[in-house]
């Protein structure tokens, strides 16, 4: 079993934060996938082989986890000691839990309306887009990792609306 | 790079050594073989210059099988006994075979897979699959003139896990070493990336005899990066038969008809749909077995017509594969269409309108699978330089989980994840003094246990009695870079394990395997013995090799005392490999394995850290 005694950001070479260079990112993951990956190892050993998937694992699970802003920010925090999966302070303020109310229904007003389902994703995607820029500056220049948090966790909430949206436009020209 | 070709005294093998590796399409209609002849690949024909084989097998009384064109020439004859589109049934128990009342079949539910009754016995779909593995591979060697190293295999990218591994016996009990399962549309994509020299995004559109899949890849230089893929595992040509056989039945209202008549109809409605791709109308007539005369014209308008709604079927995996890519129809550089049924008109035309751009067919349909999968064994046997291969990286079609409390689903690696993939959940005990756990796991979309596939059931005992909640039992699942799943289970505070490899409950079990091929290989003459002695030999001098390079590369890694070992037990190994005990063969090779292992992760830290090597520091901006 390799150890890999670096986080995620150091797999890639890439400075620990939010803010990611993609490009520069998708060039080190290809670069050590060519290295590790099972199609590189098909006639060695059985012991390299085996080595070589879990390598090749290790490495699609750290790009997948910082490919996902969401998820590249809950490993960040990780790192800073911040585990959102056992924190018991979940409240969220009270005008954002209106804010979702108010989604939903709109959500289902809109159910096999294309084009209103549409409208209220494209407002979603703004809305998101400034909670991410928030979180950024939160988590790269602020430093305020329980603000940051709460970012983090509105966020899953407004991902989970995003896919409910998605679902709902399947159906709607299903 | 030239100098690097030069083989030094125990290296690696001479460079002009080249493997004999094959890339097989299994297909729903027809079966091919290619293989890559002087950096090319080729599709390797039969004695009678044929490129495709039919995968049409018929059965015969005493023991002795026609597979292709003879089998496919008397199908009418003997419906029974020649089974058509075995693929279809492939993994599926009888409850999942569409229009199974339309095929002249003595089926048998079997538990896991449906099974065939012919009049040479009972029959799996892995079997009769391995016929035509079988063939193929006699072909390739005639033409090779030699054993295989092996094969890679394609399957529809939407076969599930039951499927794979159904495919996955089959080549076994047909004699390959299957070097890889690879997706259909992925090997279309290599083939035609190659071609081409393309790069972008490109959605591949494969409408095969059976199935249907949609696959979204990024090429870029060296590197073939599946994003998602969807598709439909019982929508192909033969859903396009079946419309144009009810259609003739519809017009013509014969008497009841015998299975010999609906299988002369079906060959009917084939021939006019082959024809409708590039005609205006067919004319089907034909005689019943009954006496009856058949005579209608079936215009083009009315073909498409009644095929509307199963071109329509392919539209919504396009769209869900693009929402799980990220990407919108605008975001597609080309369209790549693959597999035999896209030459119909309607599906070129739906195709446009969807993608807003002409679908590009410079490939042969029927053979750019085949050819895919060739030049990827041609890599994966290392018959190509450093530098001069490329990257794969596919995805899992369908989400795997397993069963919780109330017969929901706890998804544990979503779909389109890159393989391999791993992933571990906790789970803990709901009972006080609970000292088992069953684990059901299932591969789907949906939310219920029930709407999902079973994959398999297996128990963690010996957790010793806590309260309820206190057990940690960690579930992890592993899918290698074949798509198939292994899943464990261990419990934290004891460290009890069980794991298994996801297969029982519905492929076939080693021992059946290991009978069927003594089986087969009595059948067909070969000698067992002789035939197991050769592969542990192929075995032992591709670990001699393997192990031999790496330490010409990396044996700095090791202690003096480990390199000494290590090179007692390959002398060991060479010492018997040239003799004929096969199991002083398989024990020197696994000594190697046990002995070499701590090296081999070595070997990877090192490859990863080289990845970065000389520009990690200077490049950090901190």
């Amino acid at each position: 079993m390799i150890n890999f005694q670096h986080n995620h950001f150091e797999l890639f070479g890439l400075p620990q934060r939010f803010h990611l260079d993609l490009a520069r990112m998708d060039e080190a993951y290809r670069g050590i996938q060519s290295q590790v990956h099972p199609d590189r190892f098909a006639q060695a050993s059985d012991g390299e082989r085996r080595a070589s998937m879990q390598s090749a694992t290790q490495v699609n699970e750290a790009y997948r986890t910082l490919k996902n802003p969401l998820a590249r920010a809950r490993y960040l925090l990780a790192l800073r000691g911040v585990d959102l999966d056992s924190e018991n302070n979940t409240a969220m303020p009270a005008e954002f839990l209106r804010q979702q109310m108010h989604w939903r229904e709109s959500v289902e007003e809109a159910a096999n309306r294309p084009e209103a389902l549409a409208a209220l994703a494209r407002r979603l995607a703004g809305e998101m887009k400034d909670h991410y820029t928030e979180l950024e500056r939160r988590l790269d220049r602020d430093g305020d990792d329980a603000l940051a948090a709460e970012s983090v966790r509105k966020l899953m909430f407004l991902e989970r609306l995003r896919e409910e949206i998605g679902d709902a436009l399947e159906r709607s020209d299903a | 790079m030239a100098l690097l070709q030069i083989a030094e005294p125990g290296m690696s093998r001479e460079p002009h050594q080249h493997r004999r590796a094959v890339g097989i399409d299994l297909g729903t209609t027809n079966s091919l073989v290619a293989t890559v002849r002087s950096g090319i690949a080729i599709v390797l024909n039969d004695a009678e210059g044929h490129a495709l084989l039919p995968s049409v097998v018929r059965y015969f009384p005493d023991r002795g099988t026609a597979v292709g064109y003879p089998a496919q020439a008397e199908l009418a004859c003997d419906p029974r006994n020649t089974i058509v589109s075995v693929k279809r049934f492939m993994g599926r128990g009888l409850k999942d075979v569409a229009y199974a009342e339309n095929c002249p079949y003595d089926f048998l539910d079997a538990p896991g897979m449906v099974q065939l009754r012919t009049c040479a016995g009972v029959k799996s779909p892995v079997e009769i699959s391995a016929e035509i593995l079988r063939t193929l591979r006699e072909r390739a060697q005639t033409a090779l003139g030699g054993e295989l190293l092996g094969a890679v295999i394609t399957v529809p990218a939407y076969f599930d896990e039951a499927q794979r591994q159904a495919t996955k016996d089959a080549a076994r009990l047909a004699g390959l070493n299957v070097l890889r399962l690879l997706n259909e549309p992925t090997a279309a994509a290599i083939a035609y990336g190659l071609d081409n020299a393309s790069e972008g995004v490109y959605a591949v559109f494969d409408l095969g005899g059976g199935t249907f899949d949609i696959s979204i890849l990024r090429l870029s230089k060296g590197v073939f990066e599946v994003l998602s893929t969807n598709g439909d595992a019982t929508l192909g040509g033969d859903d396009f038969d079946h419309r144009v056989f009810c259609w003739i039945v519809e017009q013509a209202r014969p008497a009841p008809l015998s299975d010999e008549d609906t299988r002369l109809l079906l060959t009917e409605a084939r021939e006019a749909k082959e024809h409708l791709s590039s005609h205006g109308e067919a004319r089907i007539t034909v005689r019943l077995g009954t006496g009856e005369l058949i005579d209608h014209t079936l215009p083009l308008k009315t073909y498409a017509e009644v095929t509307r709604t199963l071109v329509q079927k392919t539209i919504a995996p396009v769209k869900k594969a693009l929402r799980d890519a990220g990407l919108s129809v605008e975001d597609i550089n080309g369209v790549v269409m693959v597999g035999g049924a896209t030459r119909m008109p309607q599906i070129q035309q739906a195709v446009a309108e969807f993608f807003k751009q002409a679908p590009l067919n410079n490939l042969d349909p029927d053979k750019v699978v085949a050819l895919g999968a060739a030049i990827q064994a041609d890599v994966l046997a290392g018959n190509r330089a450093a530098g001069d291969d490329w990257l794969l990286l596919d995805v899992i079609p369908l989400s795997l989980g397993l069963e919780t409390m109330g017969g929901l689903v706890e998804r544990i690696i979503p779909r389109n994840s890159t393989i391999p993939t791993a992933k571990a959940q906790e789970f803990t005990t709901f009972k006080d003094g609970q000292t088992a756990m069953a684990i059901h796991v299932v591969q789907g979309e949906r939310e219920l246990v029930s709407d999902c596939r079973s994959l398999a059931r297996f128990e963690l005992h010996g957790i010793p009695p806590m309260v309820a909640g206190a057990a940690r039992i960690r579930v992890t699942y592993q899918v290698d870079a074949d798509g198939l799943l292994s899943v464990s289970a261990r419990e934290a505070t004891t460290g009890v394990e069980a794991a298994v490899a996801v297969k029982p409950s519905y492929g076939l079990s080693d021992a059946q395997i290991a009978r069927m091929l003594q089986d087969s290989i009595v059948h067909s003459g070969d000698d067992a013995q002789a035939r197991a002695l050769n592969e542990q030999r192929v075995e032992a001098s591709r670990m001699l090799e393997a192990v031999t390079s790496a330490l010409a590369a990396d044996a700095d890694l090791l202690a003096p005392g480990e390199l000494a070992d290590i090179r007692a037990a390959l002398a060991a190994l060479s010492e018997v490999a040239s003799g004929s005990d096969r199991r002083a063969i398989m024990t020197a090779l696994e000594h190697v394995n046990t002995i070499t292992e701590p090296f081999a992760a070595r070997r990877m830290d090192r490859s990863i850290h080289q990845a970065f090597a000389g520009k990690k520091l200077e490049d950090m901006e901190i």
